[in-house]
């Protein structure tokens, strides 16, 4: 899908119940130095929470952390939500440990897919560094 | 003696405070009905002829006069701005901090039935605000050329989105609007920025609505501008807490303000989790905080206060209070539609005055509840989290109760008690060991006008003159 216009924002949570904060602050300073703005969110942020923030300053992509394996369940029916917000062409990207450890090092492409069976536009295992996922939004923005 | 008066002209009276600077004592204080649809002087020089006359102040030594108003309606606002929970509850604060009425709020695009709604409101300020800085552009310019081609005539408030602010500006001023810009309520998600905004609406009232509401006479007398009410209260509520160059204050409180048509709650404390560990979720909150509940007051809204208690509870309550009320024949339907009708009813019976404890007690109840953050248990895979939404009131310092219930109630302090913190509802973060003081003078208003002009003075009164109540049992 194509976006209308780039506005250089993203959304960076936790999701759910998960208190994990660290990956979700790396991630902020790495937006940041990039140009970008970034509402972050902390940590136990619900669906609606992400939403809501991206809609106020008009985000290009919310980024969604999840550390302690329930990530699928969690992101679960947040596309939804963004088309009945009005954010139908926002990027959804999820990262860290998504799902449980065994199953992600076995079967990551299984994971990815079913993320992108919900919506999701990218998944990234938790070997990801910061940079790669800023390299991946501005690609997906074109930005370069 | 260096007298100063100060008065509010309310909705139901206009009050006078006669106090001395030089002495720091208040002389008197007098009230009779406010007279806005004739001429509000009337009311005025009655109020002024009994303090005469109760206190024997020679008029003739008055060296300063403040003033404030709720009469008219207040200062009555319309809220707009985007997601109901961010900019919109941003601009909802900015409101009721600069002491307004927020007669309808809306989020997201509005359409013309809102526009209809809102001219049919006749607010006095419109305040429109969405999207953070550099963010959603498109809802507030919607929402902007809708009220450009309505009807309404009020000044409009522009406190959103920077980057389209000038846009919206000249779109509305091309149609004859009043514009005037303050910076973004929420310019980023995380700072709520509200106080430039509530300085316009000051300005604006000082501006135009003195005029509109017919104070002009009111504000000739003083000699200066005239300030809403629940600004003044919540003047002296900051003033009270935090102290002033060469005097300390109170500490952290929270006031209970108890009317005949509203109950306001202004607590000034720092935002702080439950627990070190606690999650706290929305907006930051700021240290001095107003809330309104348009829907509890003992007078025009005592049925509704009733609806909520229910007939067999009040009646428990009143029995606790007044017991010989089981051995007349008080039908407490009739009751409170008697006082609802009769909004300038003084009880002057037992029984009177007790119901009238058990309205105010309920009200507050309500009121500081829905002021009070909550704090509730989440269940996750790495144990429990403790979830808090609001502020936290626990560890209030002091509360204070003030309004006429205070000044002629039976058992005003049973009023107070009902805003602490209740076992049987632990998630309300209602304050729980503070020290209790009752504003017998009906002084907070004035305390809040004199606060502008003699800080230390005015704390210095307040707190002489506010009575420390302890609780029973």
């Amino acid at each position: 899908m194509k976006r209308r216009h780039v506005n250089k924002a993203v959304v960076i949570g936790t999701i759910g119940a998960d208190a994990h904060m660290i990956g979700g602050w790396v991630l902020e300073k790495a937006f940041r130095e990039a140009g970008f703005t970034v509402a972050f969110l902390g940590a136990v942020v619900p669906q609606q929470e992400f939403i809501n923030a991206a809609i106020e300053i008009d985000a290009d992509a919310i980024l969604v952390s999840s550390m302690y394996g329930m990530g699928l369940l969690d992101c679960e029916g947040l596309r939804d939500k963004c088309i009945e917000a009005g954010l139908d062409d926002i990027l959804l990207y999820v990262g860290g440990t998504v799902a449980a450890p065994i199953e992600l090092e076995k079967n990551w492409p299984e994971i990815e897919r079913r993320f992108r069976e919900i919506g999701f536009d990218r998944a990234f295992p938790n070997t990801c560094t910061a940079e790669e996922a800023v390299q991946a939004l501005k690609t997906d923005l074109g930005l370069e | 003696m260096s007298v100063c008066l100060l008065i509010d002209f309310g909705s139901t009276y206009t009050k006078i405070l006669a106090v001395d600077l030089a002495g720091e004592v208040i002389l008197g204080r007098a009230q009779a009905p406010t007279t806005i649809e004739t001429d509000v002087t009337i009311g005025l020089r009655k109020a002024l002829n009994e303090l005469v006359d109760s206190c024997g102040l020679d008029l003739d030594q008055v060296e300063n006069k403040f003033a404030s108003s709720s009469a008219a309606g207040g200062l009555k606002m319309a809220a707009i701005g985007l997601v109901p929970e961010l900019t919109l509850e941003a601009a909802r604060r900015a409101c009721l901090g600069a002491g307004a009425k927020v007669v309808c709020s809306y989020g997201f695009e509005i359409d013309k039935e809102v526009v209809a709604e809102i001219e049919a409101a006749r607010c006095d300020i419109v305040l429109l605000c969405g999207g953070t800085d550099g963010g959603d552009k498109r809802v507030i310019t919607h929402n902007a050329r809708l009220l450009a081609r309505s009807g309404v005539d009020c000044p409009i408030l522009v406190a959103g989105n920077r980057v389209v602010a000038d846009t919206i500006r000249e779109m509305l001023e091309r149609e004859g609007k009043r514009v005037y810009r303050a910076t973004n309520v929420l310019p980023t998600l995380d700072i709520v920025q509200v106080e430039p905004a509530q300085a316009l609406i000051r300005d604006i009232f000082i501006a135009h609505i003195t005029h509109a509401k017919g104070l002009d006479k009111a504000a000739e007398f003083v000699g200066g501008p005239i300030i809403p009410t629940p600004k003044a209260t919540l003047q002296a509520a900051a003033l009270l807490a935090d102290g002033a160059e060469d005097e300390t204050g109170i500490g952290s409180l929270l006031v209970v303000e108890v009317g005949g048509a509203t109950t306001n709650i202004h607590s000034v404390a720092d935002q702080s989790p439950v627990t070190p560990q606690t999650v706290i979720r929305g907006l930051p909150e700021s240290r001095v905080k107003r809330t309104v509940e348009g829907d509890l007051g003992i007078r025009y809204n005592a049925p509704t206060i009733y609806d909520f208690v229910g007939r067999d509870t009040f009646m428990t309550k009143l029995r606790a209070l007044h017991p010989p009320v089981d051995g007349t024949d008080f039908d407490p339907d009739r009751h409170i539609d008697y006082l609802s009708e009769n909004v300038g009813h003084v009880p002057t019976t037992e029984l009177g005055l007790s119901a009238d404890i058990v309205l105010a007690e309920s009200a507050a109840s309500i009121a500081v509840e829905r002021h009070a953050g909550t704090a509730r248990q989440e269940f996750s895979v790495v144990g429990e989290i403790l979830v808090q939404h609001g502020k936290n009131l626990l560890e209030v310092e002091n509360l204070i109760g003030t309004g006429g219930i205070f000044r002629y109630g039976l058992h005003p302090e049973r009023v107070l008690q009902a805003a602490l913190f209740n076992p049987n509802r632990p998630w309300s973060l209602k304050p729980k060991s503070p020290k209790s003081f009752i504003d017998r003078n009906y002084m907070m208003y004035g305390i809040g006008l004199l606060a502008e002009h003699f800080p230390a003075q005015a704390l210095r009164i307040a707190k002489k003159y506010l009575k420390e109540t302890k609780f029973e049992g």
